[in-house]
């Protein structure tokens, strides 16, 4: 559903520009607003909807095929971590909210700076493991602390049909 | 326009592409290159890039292995079984054993993830699907990415690989273009982790005008994962290996959870159960091994999803669709309603317009199914890609050549859509791919496989030219007439795009023709191409914008001849429902029980095509199977 944007609201500021993953937010030159210079090209997947800090973007349903008259808003709040939308049927006969959250902790504090963290050692390098395994997947229960390999698994690799 | 150059030098890792894949590579890639520096090139923006921008509801591969739920071989044997045989099982093991990790990390990264809370695991949708609040998935994990990474170059289209000068066959970084500046970046790096997208658009799309930007797969997925590792030399697999998806009809709305957590289900236009019936012919046309529908229910094999879809796709052509997805029942349950809603406004906001607009109340009416065009990806329910090597602890020797994931030129690696014959993957898998490929491209520099690298300024140069002459020829012509895009010495990016999916949806089994092609058509096809080939050097771009979709078209115009090509290989009909060889209407496994591999010549053009061996993994399952 191709986004637009209403002139009484858009300020200019260029988060949509800087957000769309499909680069057709673009900015008016002579109006200094945005708007999306190729619907076609439009995924309808809100990440302008979303970062206008205005709400002057919307959505009207793809002409081809989405009759007028309906509308699905939202708000995505980062400091609360939740987002929250609205549906209006064209019949007007539904219109509810939905929440749901984004995020259980405060916006990207459970990230790991992998630079800070202890070099790995040579027994971990020559092995499998990848960064914090075993502890994920939780392997090191019986004490072998090791990934699942064809040994360990019983299972070997043979060529033919195998069903 | 004098469009400056832009050198970033010294770069050990670079990613090519921050999706799923590319960003699970860039914050692994610290971990184990400390000192190294990791740089990210992205077409759009990290934060909200790659198939997973707009969120997912759920996360498709989980083993759950510390709850004792799956082992990763399980995963492999159903990744077997839903793509007919044809799966690297190394590359799909080595994933399934690690993927849990990436799933338990993003938990502590603070992703939404539902519990099943009598019995405290994650709740599953499906035997390998949890449930999660993802609308925040892709800026989540960019986040992790940009923790790690040095520089992260946003808006930047990477056109081409570098290649080193001084060996043959060995990557030496990347070049492109920013898409808002115009400016000409150079990335010199010493290994290149791919991790662009799939492709869609590349077949006509069932939406036309306006909606045609509504498709399965993302638009911006211009096959670039494909488009750069052909154009680089590297050896491809599986490329006929095709998907067409069947979803809520228009807006292709997901149908996973509707599927096995609302226990919702299909029926024909008058109100019937309609697969079992066309079961009997099918497994005529693909064999009891594939298709037991007496003894399916005994085995407990779900059926594989093309086949799912050939019996779809029979019923309407018997005149008795449509086919309607059975929600009145589920939707009764306003906690299950809910949920339905939830998962369209989790990952496809526009099936919910869509309900909206045609006041469709799934409580009241049965929406409508279609089967989609197809696209040609390598993490979903297909395995298209590059050839990659597997670990040395699982790999044969002829899936096996040093570094895991790294393609069949040196120093270039792959991961999510980029790598071949691991399907299945879906976002949490991509990103473990990324992370091994993080750690094997470390290991490369480390063993100093990437020494002696040397860009002659004659390739920088030559690539530049390359890139910037679509505006060159819009420059040069545009005057020629008064006005519009008529010109008859160029055609524009749109212009071409519709000729590709035209052309492939007609001679490459697209929806048009029912997903039937043949070899006649295929030759047909294939000429055809070689022509749009000639044209393509003549597309012209009025802007960077349109420079841009003229690159993405490029991509999928590479990734649509090895379509052709692996598709005419192929002389079989393996995936019913994916599509059809007309000449060859029979799963064939004493010919085809193999992976196709190809190989594009990056001076002439020219491709070769070969067999590999299909290895599986053999259990006591397998064995007592064999016996029996």
């Amino acid at each position: 559903m191709p986004t637009f944007v209403y002139m009484t609201r858009c300020d200019g500021c260029g988060q949509c520009v800087d957000i769309c993953p499909s680069d057709i937010m673009h900015i008016d030159k002579t109006l200094r607003r945005a708007y999306n210079i190729e619907p076609n090209m439009c995924w309808e997947c809100y990440s302008c909807v979303k970062a206008c800090p205005h709400q002057a973007i919307d959505v009207r349903g793809y002409a081809d095929f989405a009759p007028l008259g309906h509308s699905v808003r939202v708000l995505r709040d980062e400091e609360k971590g939740t987002i929250a939308w609205r549906i209006k049927f064209r019949n007007g006969k539904k219109d509810f909210d939905l929440l749901a959250p984004i995020t259980t902790k405060p916006w990207g504090t459970g990230i790991p700076q992998l630079a800070d963290e202890p070099a790995p050692a040579d027994s971990m390098r020559n092995s499998h493991l990848l960064y914090n395994e075993p502890k994920y997947i939780q392997l090191d229960k019986d004490g072998k602390d090791s990934l699942h390999t064809l040994e360990s698994n019983g299972l070997t690799l043979k060529e033919g049909v195998y069903y | 326009m004098a469009y400056k150059t832009i050198i970033e030098d010294n770069i050990d890792v670079l990613i090519a592409g921050a999706g799923l894949g590319g960003t699970g590579a860039a914050f692994e890639a610290r971990y184990w290159g400390k000192d190294k520096k990791i740089v990210i090139a992205e077409k759009a923006n990290i934060d909200r890039s790659g198939a997973v921008a707009q969120g997912l509801y759920a996360i498709n591969c989980y083993m759950g292995t510390r709850f004792g739920e799956n082992n990763p071989e399980d995963h492999v044997r159903y990744a077997r079984m839903d793509l007919m045989g044809m799966v690297r099982e190394d590359l799909a093991f080595d994933m399934a054993r690690h993927v849990d990790s990436a799933v338990h990390q993003f938990e502590d990264w603070g992703l939404p993830i539902m519990k099943d809370e009598k019995t405290g695991t994650y709740l599953r949708e499906g035997r390998w699907q949890i449930m999660i609040h993802g609308e925040s998935y892709k800026p989540i994990v960019a986040e992790a990415a940009k923790k790690s990474a040095d520089k992260v170059f946003n808006r930047i289209c990477v056109t081409h690989m570098l290649m080193d000068d001084a060996k043959e066959n060995r990557v030496a970084g990347a070049v492109g273009f920013n898409v808002r500046t115009g400016n000409y970046h150079v990335f010199k790096a010493k290994t290149v982790i791919v991790g662009a997208g799939g492709a869609s658009n590349i077949f006509k799309p069932r939406s036309v005008g306006e909606g045609a930007g509504r498709v399965w797969y993302a638009p911006w997925s211009s096959g670039s994962a494909y488009g750069l590792m052909i154009d680089a030399g590297a050896k491809m697999t599986q490329m006929e290996n095709r998907i067409v998806l069947a979803r809520f009809k228009d807006g292709y709305g997901p149908v996973g959870a509707y599927f096995l957590h609302l226990k919702t289900y299909t029926q024909n236009g008058i109100g019937e159960e309609y697969e079992s019936k066309w079961f009997p012919a099918l497994t005529e046309m693909v064999g009891k091994e594939y298709l037991d529908t007496e003894n399916q229910h005994l085995s407990h094999k779900p059926i594989p999803t093309c086949l799912r879809n050939h019996a779809f796709i029979n019923e309407v052509n018997a005149g008795r669709g449509p086919i309607h997805m059975v929600t009145m029942e589920a939707f009764q349950d306003p906690h299950l309603e809910e949920i339905g809603w939830h998962n369209f406004l989790g990952m496809t906001v526009g099936q919910a317009v869509l309900w909206a607009a045609t006041d469709v109340d799934p409580k009241y009416e049965n929406p409508e199914l279609t089967t989609s065009e197809p696209y040609v990806m390598g993490s979903h329910a297909t395995g298209c890609g590059a050839w990659c090597s597997g670990p040395e602890d699982v790999s044969p020797d002829e899936y096996f050549w040093g570094y895991n994931r790294m393609t069949t030129v040196e120093g270039m690696f792959g991961a999510g859509d980029a790598v071949g014959g691991t399907p299945h993957a879906f976002s949490s898998g991509s990103f473990t791919e990324g992370r091994l490929a993080a750690k094997a491209a470390c290991q490369y520099i480390d063993d100093g496989k990437a020494e002696g690298i040397r860009v002659d300024q004659k390739q920088i140069d030559e690539l530049k030219a390359k890139i910037y002459k679509p505006m060159e020829t819009y420059t040069v012509y545009r005057n020629e007439i008064v006005a519009g895009d008529v010109n008859p010495n160029y055609i524009n990016p749109r212009q071409g795009l519709d000729r590709l999916q035209k052309l492939m949806d007609e001679y490459c089994a697209g929806f048009g023709v029912n997903y039937m092609t043949n070899e006649k058509l295929l030759q047909i096809g294939l000429k055809k191409m070689g022509v749009f080939g000639e044209d393509l050097e003549n597309i012209a771009a009025q802007d960077v914008h349109e420079l841009l979709r003229a690159w993405e078209l490029k991509h999928r115009f590479l990734t649509s001849e090895a379509v052709f090509q692996h598709t005419l290989f192929r002389k079989e009909t393996r995936w019913p429902g994916y599509y059809y060889r007309g000449d060859a209407m029979k799963l064939d496994d004493e010919n085809w029980h193999v992976l196709t591999v190809s190989r594009r010549d990056p001076k002439t053009g020219e491709y070769t095509m070969e067999k590999a061996p299909c290895y599986h993994l053999v259990g006591d399952e397998e064995e007592k199977q064999a016996a029996s």
